[in-house]
C-alpha cells in the first residue's frame, strides 16, 4: 500500500515539495540551535518553556482527538463515520509524531534522550508521557494500517481490531490527562495547579482535533476527489461545537475562582494573561483574540444553516483551531511562568529561528499526513496510478 | 544476463571504490602508522596497567563518574591496592597534562570525540613535557 | 524457498530485533545507583541558616556570591535572561512573596535576602526529573548530575524558588578565570547550588560560608545538639514558601 505515495499528480508533488522545503529550512535552523544552544530561542531563566512545549501540548491534544471518531464508530455503530475514521487515526499518528518531535527539539541535550529509557523514573510525569505517547502512536499506526489493508483487500478487518480500538479510546484520554499532569502537579506554578486542567485539556482537544479533521476532510473533498460524507462531517462539527462550548465554560470557571477569591498569587497569572500586569501586556491581544475566535465559532457552529454551509464550517473550524492553539499553547505555558517565583516579570517573544524550527516540525507533520492520506485516497479510488490532486 | 558488460564493469568500479582505503594505505606506505601518545616520564604505572587502560579506560571513567557523582564516593582503590582520588583534571591530567600530546593522539586517529572536555578543565600545560608537576 | 519478498523482509526485521534483544535487556537492567554515601558527609542532615540582621548585603557586600561563583566556574553571561546564578540577593518581598504585610517593620523590608537552592527535604524538582539527573542524597543535599541531564528543564518549572539556572549557551567564554578544582558545565544542562559537596569531602566549609565576613551564614548538621540546631530552634526564623510542603532546609533568621 505504501507504494501509493510514489505516484501522484502535479498538485500532490507541489504540496510534498513545499512541505519538504519548510522541513529543510527548519532543519537548517535546528542545526544552528544544536551548535549554539537554546540561546537562539527567546527563552530565559524565568520563562524556561515556550513555543516548543506549547506546540507539544497542543498537538498531544490533536492526537487524542481521534477518539472522538473511534467512540461513535466502534462503540455506537455510527456507520456514517466509516469513511473518515481512517483520517482520524492517521491524523493522530501525524500529531503524535509532531508532539514527540517538539519535545526533542526543546531538549538542551537531545543526544541524551535515551536516558529516559535507561534510567526510568516512575515519579516523573514526563517519563510516563513518553511511555503512553509511544504506545498510542503504535496503537494508531496498527489500527489505521490494518483497517486500511483490510479495505484494500476487500475483506473484513481481523477480529482483534475492535478490542484494540476500544483500548485506544482509553489510551487517548490517558495521553492527554498525563500531559495535563505534567503541569497540574507542580505546586510551584499556581496557574497550572488546578484539578480542572486535565478536563480543560480534554475539552479543548476534542474541539481542536476534530476541527482540524473537518478542515482536512473539506480540503480533500475540494482537491482530493474524496467525499467524506456530509452527514459524518455534520456530526463531527456538532462534536466540535459542544467541545468548544465546554472549553469556554471551563475557562470561565477558572476566571471566576481566581478573581472572586482574589488570592494574589493565583490572580497575578490570569491578570497578566487577560489584562496585563505591571506594564507588561505581551499576551493580552492574543488572549482576547482566542476568546473572540471561540465565541464566533460557537455561533457559527450552533446554527444549523450556518454549520451545514461548508464554507462557513471551514471558517468556524479554522477559528476553533487557532483559538485553542493560542489558549492551550502560549496562553497556557507563558502565564505559568509570569510572574516568576520571586514575583518578577520577564516577557517572552519567540525568535525567528524558533519560529522556523516550529514551522519545520509542522511541515513534517503535514508531510506525514499528506503521505498517509495519499495512500487512503489512492486505495479508495481503486486506481493504480491515482490522479489525486 | 542482460547488459552483461555494463553490470560487470559497474561492479568492478564499485569494488575498486569500496576497497579504496585498503589499497591506498598499502600503496602510500602509511599502513604501519599507529598513534604514539606521549607517555609521562617518571611514573611507571597508571591507575591500572597500561594494557588494561588501553582497553578499558572508557569503562573505568564511567565507573569513576558514577561512583564519585552519584554515590558520593571519591576514593578509588586500584587492583594493586593503591588509592586514588577520583578526579579527571586532578588525577588523570596530573600525569598526562597535555591533552593534545596524549589523549588526542589516539582519539584523533580512531575518529572518536569524547565530550568530557566540554566540561572538565584542561589546565594549560605549564612546562615542556617533563612528566609530572 | 517459497517466500514472498514482503514476508522475507518482515522475517529479517524480526530477526534483527531479536538480535538486539539481549543487548537491550542488558542495558536497561543495570542496577540503579545506590544513594548511600561513604564520604565524610555520611549520616548528616545538612542545612543552612542565614541571619538577615547580620548580613551586610544591604551595604553592597557580595563576598559570598563572588566566592561561590568563582569556585564553581559560574559564568557571567551578562544579560538577565540567560543569567546563571547559584546564590544571589534579592528584596524581602521577592524572597517571601507570601508574607504580604504592608505594615511589616521597615528594617525588615530593607533587608536584602540571600536566596539559593533550599535543598528541600521534599524536593519537587527531584520528583519530576525524568532521568534522575537530580536526586536527594542521604546527607540532605539535592545533587545534580550534569552528565545525565537532558536539559528538559522540568525541574526549573517545578522549583517554587527559582533556584535553578539553565545553560542556554556554552558557558566557557563567559568565565573570567577557570578554577581547576571544579568542572565547568556545557550548554544544555541545568545547574544550581550544590552546598559545595566537593568541598565537604575535603572537610571544608561551603565557599559562601567561608567567605562571609559578617558571620551571617551558618552551615552544618541539623541534628539535635549541634550548633546549627541550637541556632535555628532558639531564634525566630522563616522558610520560603513553607506552605507548599517542600520542607526547605535554608532557615532565615530575621
Amino acid at each position: 500500500m505504501i507504494e501509493k505515495i510514489l505516484r501522484g499528480g502535479k498538485r500532490y508533488w507541489l504540496l510534498v515539495s513545499g512541505l519538504l522545503l519548510f522541513m529543510a529550512v527548519g532543519l537548517a535552523a535546528y542545526l544552528q540551535q544544536w551548535n549554539t544552544g537554546l540561546t537562539v530561542t527567546g527563552l530565559s531563566r524565568d520563562i524556561s518553556w515556550g513555543l516548543y512545549i506549547a506546540n507539544f501540548t497542543f498537538f498531544v491534544g490533536v492526537a487524542a482527538s481521534a477518539v472522538m471518531l473511534v467512540i461513535p464508530y466502534y462503540l455506537h455503530n455510527g456507520k456514517e463515520f466509516r469513511r473518515i475514521i481512517i483520517l482520524g487515526e492517521f491524523m493522530a499518528v501525524a500529531a503524535c509524531l509532531v508532539a514527540i518531535t517538539f519535545i526533542l527539539v526543546d531538549l538542551g541535550q537531545p543526544a541524551r534522550v535515551f536516558n529516559i529509557i535507561l534510567y526510568p523514573s516512575p515519579g516523573s510525569i514526563i517519563f510516563w508521557d513518553m511511555v503512553v505517547l509511544t504506545i498510542y502512536l503504535l496503537l494508531n499506526i496498527v489500527l489505521g494500517w490494518v483497517a486500511l489493508d483490510a479495505e484494500y483487500k476487500e475483506v473484513p478487518p481481523p477480529a482483534w481490531l475492535k478490542p484494540l480500538a476500544i483500548v485506544s479510546i482509553v489510551w487517548a484520554v490517558s495521553i492527554h490527562t498525563i500531559t495535563a499532569f505534567i503541569y497540574a502537579g507542580l505546586a510551584a506554578r499556581l496557574f497550572w495547579l488546578t484539578a480542572l486542567l486535565a478536563p480543560r485539556f480534554l475539552a479543548s482537544a476534542f474541539a481542536s482535533g476534530p476541527a482540524l479533521l473537518i478542515l482536512l476532510a473539506l480540503a480533500m473533498k475540494k482537491w482530493g476527489d474524496f467525499d467524506p460524507g456530509d452527514r459524518s462531517l455534520d456530526m463531527v462539527a456538532k462534536i466540535v461545537a459542544y467541545a468548544i462550548i465546554i472549553t469556554l465554560f471551563f475557562l470561565l470557571m477558572e476566571v471566576f475562582t481566581v478573581f472572586y477569591s482574589q488570592v494574589p498569587e493565583a490572580m497575578a497569572h490570569f491578570q497578566y494573561l487577560l489584562f496585563g500586569l505591571d506594564g507588561h501586556y505581551g499576551l493580552v491581544p492574543w488572549a482576547w483574540t482566542s476568546i473572540l475566535l471561540a465565541c464566533s465559532a460557537i455561533v457559527l457552529l450552533v446554527i444549523p444553516s450556518l454549520r451545514k454551509n461548508h464554507g462557513i464550517l471551514a471558517l468556524a473550524c479554522a477559528a476553533v483551531f487557532v483559538s485553542i492553539w493560542i489558549d492551550k499553547g502560549l496562553g497556557l505555558v507563558i502565564p505559568g511562568f509570569v510572574p516568576s517565583p520571586l514575583g518578577e516579570i520577564t516577557e517572552y517573544k519567540p525568535t525567528m529561528l524558533e519560529i522556523l524550527i516550529t514551522a519545520g516540525v509542522w511541515a513534517m507533520g503535514g508531510l506525514i499526513l499528506t503521505l498517509l492520506f495519499k495512500v487512503v485516497v489512492s486505495i479508495r479510488q481503486g486506481k493504480q496510478q491515482a490522479d489525486w490532486l | 544476463m542482460y547488459d552483461k558488460g555494463k553490470i560487470i564493469g559497474g561492479l568492478a568500479i564499485f569494488l575498486c571504490l569500496a576497497s579504496f582505503p585498503v589499497w591506498y594505505m598499502a600503496a602510500s606506505g602509511k599502513a604501519d602508522y599507529h598513534p604514539d601518545p606521549v607517555l609521562p616520564a617518571g611514573e611507571n604505572q597508571c591507575v591500572e596497567s597500561a594494557q588494561y587502560m588501553r582497553e578499558y579506560h572508557m569503562q573505568l571513567m564511567q565507573q569513576w563518574r558514577d561512583q564519585s557523582v552519584r554515590q558520593g564516593d571519591s576514593i578509588y582503590i586500584s587492583s594493586d591496592n593503591r588509592t586514588f582520588d577520583i578526579n579527571l583534571t586532578g588525577t588523570c591530567l596530573k600525569c598526562h597534562p597535555s591533552k593534545a600530546e596524549f589523549c588526542d593522539r589516539c582519539h584523533n586517529y580512531t575518529g572518536t570525540a569524547p565530550n568530557c572536555w566540554d566540561c572538565h578543565n584542561v589546565p594549560p600545560v605549564k612546562a615542556p613535557q617533563q612528566g609530572t608537576e | 524457498m517459497n517466500i514472498d519478498r514482503r514476508s522475507f523482509l518482515k522475517l529479517t526485521a524480526l530477526g534483527l530485533l531479536a538480535l538486539a534483544a539481549k543487548p537491550a535487556i542488558d542495558l536497561i537492567s543495570k542496577p540503579s545507583a545506590a544513594r548511600a554515601l561513604n564520604g565524610p558527609a555520611a549520616g548528616k542532615r545538612l542545612a543552612m541558616a542565614i541571619d538577615l540582621k547580620a548580613c551586610t548585603a544591604k551595604n553592597g557586600c557580595i563576598d559570598c556570591i563572588a566566592a561561590c561563583h568563582r569556585v564553581h566556574n559560574v559564568p557571567d553571561i551578562g544579560n538577565r535572561k540567560e543569567d546563571i546564578k547559584w546564590l544571589w540577593e534579592t528584596g524581602y518581598d521577592q524572597a517571601f512573596p507570601d508574607q504580604e504585610n504592608k505594615f511589616a517593620a521597615q528594617p525588615l523590608q530593607d533587608r536584602r535576602v540571600l536566596v539559593l537552592c533550599n535543598h528541600c527535604d521534599n524536593p519537587p524538582c527531584v520528583k519530576v526529573c525524568p532521568t534522575q539527573a537530580t536526586w536527594k542524597r542521604d546527607d540532605g543535599i539535592v545533587m545534580m548530575d550534569y552528565h545525565r541531564c537532558i536539559g528538559c528543564r522540568y525541574c526549573m518549572a517545578a522549583c517554587p524558588y527559582g533556584s535553578r539556572s539553565f545553560n542556554w549557551r556554552d558557558p566557557r567564554p563567559y568565565i573570567k578565570v577557570i578554577d581547576d578544582g571544579y568542572p565547568t558545565r556545557t550548554k544544555g544542562v541545568v545547574e544550581k547550588c550544590n552546598f559545595c559537596e566537593e568541598r565537604l569531602v575535603d572537610g571544608l566549609q561551603p565557599a559562601c560560608v567561608e567567605a562571609c565576613t559578617s558571620g551571617a551564614l551558618t552551615f552544618g548538621d541539623l541534628k539535635p545538639g549541634t550548633g546549627l540546631y541550637r541556632l535555628v530552634s532558639s531564634e525566630f526564623n522563616l522558610c520560603r514558601k513553607a506552605e507548599l510542603g517542600t520542607l526547605p532546609q535554608v532557615y532565615y533568621l530575621l
